[in-house]
């Protein structure tokens, strides 16, 4: 659906140049949910933006949809563009027109009839719910609703693309998860494409399939969102989901009070069903070694089930080994740290 | 310092010139808005522009603004009597002072309505190109509703300089009350007459702008 290629993007004259992007190679498929995660200065909005060309990349193809941007004139870029919604960290809504008129724009610029207008933007208007505020102005609603305006505006073209620029960046926690609820929920009814950028993992790890983590304006990692998440192999991807900075000592701390004369500290990472599963008790039933917990979490990626646990083994060096084996043999990924 | 004495006042003068001033200033206002707001959009369209060429035109016409703005009034109005005779036939009156108004009060309304116009946050103009609008959907539909309340604050500032300039005008022969207060008042030490005609225009300054700001209330939604 969207295919970026060698997409470059630089400022400046010839005397300074700043590179933002580059040759950033990336596809989204029809109806996924791409997040696109980095620091502030990675790079990550100047993407976003050339991909309706609201920045012009300096070097490098943009396709959407089959057509590539990049070679279009103006009247029909604007034409393209309209397949294209978008929102935006700081709403962008029109301070002068009512929750209606807002959601209204998109058709009015393309010359709609009334009556479908109204039929269109009252149908968009129940789908965010914001029946009783169609006759306020954007000043007098919550940063929560003034993103569903936003989000029932950029559907009200019938767009195959939504892009996300920060979208829930200036939104609090409570705000976000609704906000990301809505975006998964028109996702699967219209099998919207989004392409997101942020720069907070939870929101990658809720509604993201995959994820690409951009820095220095290139993308040094991308793949399935549970891939990327759980074995990170980039520093940044690191930075990201260990953003608790006080884990690895924590971690130092738990290791340094261990007082069994023989132990081995492994990383023992669960996916899916398993997660569940009474997987470690069966086994060190069987091996009879003993086990604690150092660190651990159990959440969900998207709506895969996930785990993953820090556990030092202690007992008879052979038994440990053996634990490590048929916990291995059972699918899980263990790896030894200490 | 004699006592004032207000019968010696003409008052079917005053009616007349009353008339005159709003006469001059009705006109004038509604020249100046319809030759500023074109010309303020212009300005401001091209002082966004990246492209090189508009980029100078801009600097030129911004340039011509700034000529016509740094010259007083009153001698705009002399310096222009040839063109005023040109265009309305006359140079005097209160028809000769129509075009010097106009053309003194244009390119400062102008200026007013660029500054307006900056004022538009640069997010919705960007979003509503990311809808796929046109330069021209843009002023029409988000640059100008956005920027409603600063631009009827730019009309309220340009009226009522306006209404000082059609006193202005009264020193070199144009007509209404600044013409009156001049010729009774300091001709002829009518002080008298003088201070009705400042009464008058004060009266006049004060109701635009108590309109001027009721009508930015109304329209402001931030």
């Amino acid at each position: 659906m969207i295919e970026l290629k060698q997409l470059t993007k630089t400022y400046g004259s010839k005397q300074k140049v700043t590179t933002a992007l580059s040759g950033v190679n990336l596809t989204v498929a029809k109806g996924e949910i791409f997040g696109v995660i980095g620091h502030s200065g990675a790079g990550k909005s100047t993407l976003i933006r050339c991909i309706n060309l609201l920045e012009q990349p300096t070097e490098g193809e943009v396709w959407v949809g089959g057509v590539e941007l990049t070679k279009l004139g103006k009247r029909e870029l604007q034409r393209q563009r309209s397949k294209i919604g978008m929102i935006f960290q700081h709403f962008n809504l029109l301070s002068s027109a009512t929750v209606y008129n807002n959601i209204a724009f998109p058709l009015t610029l393309i010359g709609t009839p009334r009556a479908e207008i109204s039929r269109k933007v009252n149908e968009l208007i129940a789908l965010v719910g914001l029946e009783e505020h169609r006759n306020k102005y954007p000043a007098q609603l919550s940063g929560g609703q003034k993103q569903r305006v936003g989000i029932a505006r950029a559907l009200a073209s019938d767009p195959d693309v939504l892009l996300c620029d920060e979208a829930t960046s200036a939104l609090d926690p409570q705000t976000t998860d609704s906000i990301l609820k809505l975006l998964l929920d028109i996702n699967k009814r219209f099998n919207l494409t989004i392409l997101l950028i942020t720069h907070e993992m939870n929101v990658i790890q809720t509604i993201c399939d995959r994820v690409a983590v951009i820095h220095q304006g290139g993308i040094v990692e991308q793949g399935p969102v549970s891939e990327v998440f759980l074995k990170p192999k980039h520093q940044v991807t690191r930075e990201f989901i260990n953003h608790d900075a006080f884990a690895e000592e924590g971690l130092k701390l738990a290791t340094s009070a261990l007082h069994a004369k023989w132990a081995r500290i492994v990383r023992i990472t669960f996916l899916g069903a398993k997660t569940y599963e009474s997987v470690m008790s069966q086994v060190v039933k069987q091996t009879g070694v003993n086990f604690a917990i150092l660190q651990g979490t159990i959440s969900t990626i998207k709506d895969v089930p996930y785990g993953q646990l820090t556990v030092s083994f202690e007992g008879d060096e052979g038994d440990v080994d053996r634990t490590l084996t048929l916990l291995r043999e059972r699918d899980l990924d263990v790896e030894v740290i200490g | 310092m004699k006592g004032l004495d207000f019968s010696i006042i003409n008052w079917a003068e005053i009616g007349e010139a009353s008339i005159d001033t709003l006469f001059m200033m009705g006109y004038a206002t509604f020249f100046t808005f319809l030759i500023g707001l074109p010309l303020g959009i212009l300005l401001y369209s091209l002082s966004k522009s990246n492209i090189w060429v508009l980029g100078w035109i801009y600097r030129i016409l911004s340039f011509i603004v700034n000529i016509v703005r740094s010259v007083p009034f009153i001698i705009l109005i002399v310096a222009l009597i040839p063109f005023t005779r040109f265009v309305v036939g006359v140079s005097m009156g209160v028809q000769g002072t129509i075009p010097p108004l106009v053309i003194g009060a244009a390119p400062f309304f102008a200026r007013l309505v660029e500054t307006a116009l900056r004022e538009v946050d640069r997010g919705v103009i960007e979003a509503s190109q990311a809808m796929g609008a046109s330069t021209l959907q843009v002023i029409r539909k988000v640059l100008l509703p956005e920027s409603l309340p600063g631009l009827v604050a730019a009309m309220t500032i340009t009226a009522v300089t306006l209404v000082s300039y059609t006193a202005m005008s009264g020193m070199v022969g144009g007509g209404g009350l600044g013409s009156l207060a001049i010729q009774y008042g300091y001709y002829r030490y009518q002080t008298e007459v003088m201070i009705v005609a400042v009464v008058l225009m004060v009266v006049l300054v004060q109701a635009l702008q108590m309109l001027g700001d009721r009508l930015v209330i109304y329209f402001s939604r931030k």
